[in-house]
């Protein structure tokens, strides 16, 4: 008999997707056999020698792969404690990890005979990514886009309409990210033959959650052998920002059976967790069902979906990927708030010591670093993903600043 | 026997099929609701589909969107739900009331306690749209207790196996989605309506009712020569949006009878 305490390596999903109580498949029946269609799919390919040579491909030339792993020196010395080292996401083709998703997915879309994908974006920066894609691919591109983040991410919206994606403005609701899934939902169930749905987090109904995941954790494997070569050792916390959670996902994944490396989802806590202006749902929310999947959700005491705030549309989301609901109640990875006020600091912070200006969403996950770092040894490391760059949020700080731009 | 199943024997011993009309409960208004359901009764309907509203309907159309919106104004919980159902048996005790939402107001209130209560209300059938019976085995349990009939949807995209699979689940009877699309999309096409129903038929006895782009009388007769029961949602929903609280009950009334008519012409002995 083999020694019992042998530990078992991490492999979830289950064959119908879940992750412990999370994930699954809640959609209604009409996307059923599509979804179905789509993980045999995704089966079939993601061990094809053919596909996987492709996609290194295109992470190499066209996203430009991989990305640099760099030592925030000067931002370590002023905090004081452990090295805090940056996954360098920003650097990516349309400057997030984002892309690393879409590539794999308009691949698998163009191997599945589909001519049109559409996409939600809540930021634009996976709108951005599709619709990049799609111009590349030629395929026919729709991104669905809450009203109210249009507003907010006006030079990604424009972006898009450069790349040839018709960008369709979601009015109902809150009018921000959850609507536009709904929106993105409602057309892929009206044009399931012709259209492939590219999610851009890592969650809604089985397969994507996985899928999503899958085609992220490039950053992880990539960090993963950067440190080793680097710093000779495994690094001490991984820290991402979590609002569907795909970057971090995608970071965390690759080291999940390395039980020494500690793993903090950074949230978005707005205004604060103490008010109801705050977008973490793992730190305030209870599971529910939400997009095709179960999850934390911030919803009222009816069930009814509640509006969320964050400085950074990307994590203005009531749910989160099925994973980190998973990974948060097995205890493997811890998920911690930030607010929109200490996004902020850190944001100029890096941007002043390091020369680096980071996208709002990734400032939760520096901010979370620099609070981290100095309850460390100066022997320990971190690694950050900044997983996008500031340029598309520059007119939402001038704003905030008091500055016309 | 349950009020679905005697509603549905009745009919066939008459030969006709049944007209099931849908509305979000507290659209337009909270105080309506009870008294659009008996004038649906009066109109014809023979069983009433009672949309539960909710935040996040992925699977409908604006018109139902915008109704769950209305609905939420007021504040429509499923606690509230379960108080216009009990009011409507008050004095009607035969026609079938099936719930029709989301999972998640659900999952919130829990299984057990939801079963209890929708069956204490006077609630025949569910029909969660987002809960496949993959999903759905517990949920199906709480309601067998109950004796409530799970009410699951077949797609155009439902290959014959999972047909079989979705009919073994289902109770009172199941319910074709005629289009791929969401709520109150394009017209239907009978001739591939009448092709999938006879997979159907070929997989279960259970009545099978037909809905989505039903939206007229006319199209309501041509689905009722094939169908046992013929679902009209976004159609009547349109009526309360135009109406508004003061005129909606009416409204809803004559469309409802013009279809009634249409669907029983030359059928009544």
């Amino acid at each position: 008999m083999k020694n019992s305490t042998t530990k078992i390596p991490y492999q979830l999903p289950d064959a119908l997707g879940h992750f412990g109580p999370y994930g699954g498949r809640f959609v209604a029946e009409t996307l059923m056999q599509p979804l179905e269609e789509l993980r045999l799919a995704y089966e079939r390919y993601r061990n094809d020698p053919e596909f996987c040579a492709e996609l290194d491909f295109d992470l190499k030339h066209f996203v430009g792969r991989p990305s640099p792993l760099y030592y925030a020196k000067r931002w370590s010395e002023t905090l004081g404690g452990a090295r805090i080292y940056l996954k360098r996401e920003d650097l990516n083709h349309t400057g997030a990890h984002k892309i690393n998703n879409t590539v794999g997915q308009a691949l698998l879309a163009k191997r599945m005979g589909k001519k049109r994908v559409i996409a939600e974006t809540g930021a634009g920066q996976h709108g951005v990514a599709t619709a990049t894609v799609a111009a590349r691919f030629g395929f026919e591109c729709v991104v669905y886009m809450g009203s109210e983040d249009i507003q907010r991410q006006a030079i990604n919206v424009y972006r898009m309409k450069l790349l040839g994606a018709t960008v369709v403005p979601v009015t109902s609701g809150s009018k921000t990210l959850k609507d536009a899934l709904n929106e993105a939902m409602r057309d892929w169930v009206t044009n399931i033959d012709n259209t492939f749905y590219i999610i851009g987090t890592v969650a809604g109904p089985h397969p994507y959650p996985a899928m999503v995941r899958d085609f992220q954790a490039v950053i992880g494997r990539e960090a993963r052998a950067q440190m080793l070569e680097q710093e000779g050792k495994l690094p001490d916390a991984l820290v991402a920002c979590v609002g569907g959670g795909s970057n971090a996902m995608g970071l965390f994944y690759p080291f999940i059976d390395d039980n020494g490396v500690a793993m903090y989802g950074v949230e978005a806590a707005g205004d604060g967790m103490h008010t109801d202006r705050h977008a973490a749902s793992l730190g305030a929310g209870r599971p529910g069902v939400l997009h095709g999947n179960r999850t934390y959700l911030l919803e009222d005491a009816d069930g009814q979906i509640i509006e969320t705030h964050s400085i950074s549309a990307g994590l203005d989301y009531p749910g989160v990927g099925p994973e980190h609901a998973w990974l948060k109640d097995a205890g493997r990875a811890h998920y911690v708030p930030i607010t929109d006020a200490e996004a902020l600091q850190a944001f100029h912070q890096l941007t002043r010591l390091e020369g680096i200006i980071p996208a709002l969403e990734s400032s939760h996950a520096l901010a979370y670093a620099a609070k981290l770092a100095p309850t460390l040894r100066k022997d320990q490391t971190v690694l950050v993903n900044l997983s996008g760059r500031g340029d598309k949020d520059i007119h939402t700080v001038a704003a905030i600043e008091g500055i016309k731009v | 026997m349950n009020r679905i199943d005697a509603c549905f024997k009745q009919l066939r011993e008459r030969k006709l099929s049944a007209l099931v009309p849908y509305f979000t409960a507290g659209d337009p208004h909270p105080d309506t609701t009870v008294p659009m359901m008996h004038a649906m009764v009066e109109a014809g309907a023979d069983i009433i589909e009672l949309g539960v509203p909710f935040s996040d309907p992925m699977a409908d159309g604006p018109v139902i969107q915008r109704a769950s919106e209305r609905a939420l104004l007021h504040h429509v919980s499923l606690k509230r739900v379960f108080e216009f159902v009990r009011a409507f048996r008050m004095t009607d005790s035969t026609t079938p009331v099936i719930l029709m939402g989301y999972l998640n107001p659900v999952e919130v209130m829990g299984y057990a306690s939801f079963a209890a209560q929708a069956a204490a209300a006077g609630v025949d059938g569910v029909l969660t749209v987002d809960l496949p019976p993959e999903e759905g085995a517990e949920f199906v349990a709480a309601l067998d207790r109950h004796q409530i009939a799970p009410i699951f949807l077949i797609a155009p995209t439902t290959p014959p196996a999972r047909i079989k699979i979705i009919c073994s689940f289902a109770r009172g009877f199941v319910y074709y989605v005629s289009l791929k699309g969401v709520t109150g999309a394009a017209n239907l096409d009978i001739l591939a309506v009448t092709e999938k129903l006879k997979q159907i038929r070929a997989a279960s006895s259970l009545p099978v009712g037909v809905g989505f782009g039903i939206r007229d009388a006319q199209t309501a007769a041509s689905v009722a020569a094939v169908a046992d029961a013929v679902v009209v949602g976004s159609a009547v929903v349109k009526q309360i949006e135009e109406h508004g609280a003061a005129g909606a009950v009416n409204a809803v009334a004559k469309l409802l009878r013009e279809m009634r008519a249409a669907m029983d012409f030359g059928r009544l002995g």
